[in-house]
């Protein structure tokens, strides 16, 4: 869409865009154009020299088998997380769009968690769930079930999907109630007349209507799930015990920053941009929004 | 579209009958489960570290609260006080929240109002940053910033997140919906371009500004990777970094501290959001037609 009236000149407006595109170039593009030139490059040993390689990272990545466990945890991760935030946010916004006495306070009282940093919800569910410490961790050890997430890989996932999802809630509680606010009341009434009962009507009716913010936030949820839970799984189980919670991003981290292995790294970095890539062109392409800041 | 989400007119009022008592129990189920964590956690910081340690942590509290003047001034285990993480991750999200509000404002503009060479080129450059979040350029981010030399400062830590395309695309969209007639008036009166800018464009989306504030403000006081990244001076480290560091302690956690800590680092980007609740959904949820 274009303006019809508009301002004479191009120095202005050139520097005005100028802060934004210096810090993209800088910020953004360098480091990626770098990423994408040292996945195809390898150092030598001794740090002297580094010779290119071509796309021979990629192939050594994907044959790894510790880099595909990653590629099947972190998807596994991804759809636990998404599946429960948004099935739990979705139960919450229906029950929330019912003519109820007190439906502002309950709003204002399931909105709030979306200011909770995810590496904070790892510190809050540390007191849940630690086998010593937590309240529900110590009293699971006390029934006999043996509890212990610094120790079984399966728990700890358990840990990270629930306090990653959790976190997620109220994006995607105020995401489906303003949905179920824009569906047209007439239809919903049209249903009623009709006798379409409660969870039918929520099947054949709502739901459908709903279709466009369900997807829409399926992909904002992968996303965060991929990316945004870094601060969550870091601070919870970095990665452990052993790689049963090391996610393609923390990964990376543990390649690259920890380990120093750059070429490996950088190869990694690309693939995940690759994806990155493909999931807003998704959104773009079929439903035209935005994803959050 | 905005007031709908804050108080739905009611076009069909239901006749009341009793209180609708399952919804009133799965939201009360719901409420619980974002509150408890959070009390159990407020709980804890008045409760002594020993006993916490023993296995003994409760849901009551007690009235001890000294553990907010202790950990707000003398930090916990080594680390920085609390009161210089809050400073840092406030100067942070303000840093990072203006700036990008700013620079957007003013990228967004050039491009809707103006006709320049590479106009299209500059906003596609904008916007294919929205396809590389810090995450996937953890390695060579952290080079660059080596070349310029803005590890461990202040700089480093804001500037680098500041662009951005969500909030150029947001203003974009905003401009592009000001009526013709209102730019025609602007400059049937002599005002300038950037008189229009300043006395009309930016009053007009003052509830967008407001409304990505929220979020922005939230976004920059949550950040962990980044900071973790450029910032190993404990100087520099945000209350999200000391309390995962204080976590990170194995012998002799001093609980307590941990847990108040924990309450500080929530508190703030949580008042934000609930003071600004209004603008806030209404511009989380607005221009997603």
């Amino acid at each position: 869409m274009e303006r019809r009236t508009v301002f004479e000149g191009w120095l202005l407006p050139v520097l005005l865009v100028l802060p934004q595109l210096l810090l993209t170039g800088f910020f953004f593009l360098w480091p990626a154009g770098e990423a994408i030139w040292s996945s195809l490059i390898r150092a030598d040993p001794f740090g002297l020299g580094s010779t290119f390689v071509g796309l021979e990272n990629f192939s050594e990545l994907f044959s790894d088998p510790l880099y595909v466990d990653s590629i099947i945890r972190t998807v596994i991760f991804c759809a636990a997380v998404s599946l429960l935030s948004m099935s739990v946010a979705l139960l919450l916004a229906v029950f929330a769009d019912r003519h109820i006495a007190g439906r502002a306070i309950y709003r204002t009282l399931l909105i709030w968690p979306y200011a909770v940093a995810p590496a904070v919800s790892a510190v809050l569910w540390l007191f849940i769930l630690n086998p010593q410490v937590g309240l529900l961790g110590r009293w699971l050890n006390s029934r006999g079930i043996a509890w212990d997430y610094t120790i079984n890989g399966g728990q700890a996932m358990l840990m990270v999907i629930v306090a990653s999802a959790w976190k997620q809630v109220s994006y995607n509680f105020i995401f489906f109630l303003a949905g179920l606010q824009s569906i047209p009341r007439a239809v919903v009434e049209a249903a009623r007349m009709d006798g379409a009962k409660g969870w039918h009507r929520f099947r054949t009716i709502t739901f459908p209507l709903l279709s466009p913010t369900t997807f829409f936030l399926l992909v904002v949820n992968l996303v965060y799930a991929a990316f945004d839970t870094f601060g969550t799984i870091y601070a919870l189980t970095h990665g452990g015990p052993g790689k049963d919670t090391e996610t393609l991003v923390i990964k990376v981290y543990r390649d690259g920053v920890v380990n120093l292995d750059l070429g490996s790294s950088s190869a990694q970095s690309v693939v995940l941009m690759a994806g990155v890539i493909a999931l807003t062109a998704i959104q773009f392409r079929f439903i035209g929004r935005r994803t959050s800041a | 579209m905005s007031q709908a989400i804050i108080s739905a007119p009611i076009e069909h009022v239901v006749p009341r009958q009793r209180p609708d008592w399952l919804a009133h129990i799965v939201l009360a189920i719901g409420v619980l489960l974002f509150a408890l964590p959070v009390w159990l956690v407020f709980a804890g910081s008045t409760q002594d570290s020993g006993a916490i340690t023993r296995g003994e942590l409760s849901l009551l509290p007690s009235l001890d609260l000294s553990a907010y003047p202790r950990v707000l001034l003398h930090g916990s285990m080594g680390t920085e006080p609390v009161w210089h993480m809050l400073l840092v991750s406030g100067g942070m999200a303000l840093a990072i929240a203006l700036g990008k509000i700013v620079i957007s404002i003013l990228s967004a503009y050039a491009v809707v109002f103006f006709r320049f060479p590479f106009r299209h080129a500059a906003f596609w450059l904008i916007f294919i940053t929205l396809m590389l979040p810090v995450e996937v350029r953890i390695i060579p981010t952290y080079s660059v910033m080596a070349n310029f030399g803005l590890i461990n400062s202040f700089t480093g830590l804001t500037v680098p997140l500041i662009a951005s395309a969500t909030a150029t695309l947001l203003f974009r969209q905003v401009f592009v919906a000001i009526p013709d007639e209102l730019v025609e008036a602007a400059r049937m009166d002599g005002a300038g371009p950037l008189r229009f800018l300043r006395d009309i464009l930016i009053p007009v989306s003052a509830a967008n500004i407001a409304a990505l504030f929220v979020i922005l403000f939230v976004y920059g006081w949550n950040q962990y990777l980044w900071p973790l990244l450029v910032a190993t001076d404990p100087g520099l480290d945000t209350i999200v970094i000391g309390i995962v560091k204080m976590i990170g302690v194995e012998t002799q956690t001093d609980w307590s501290s941990v847990m108040a800590t924990a309450v500080l680092a929530l508190l703030p980007p949580i008042v934000v959001v609930v003071l600004m609740q209004r603008w806030f959904v209404a511009g989380l949820t607005e221009g997603e037609k």
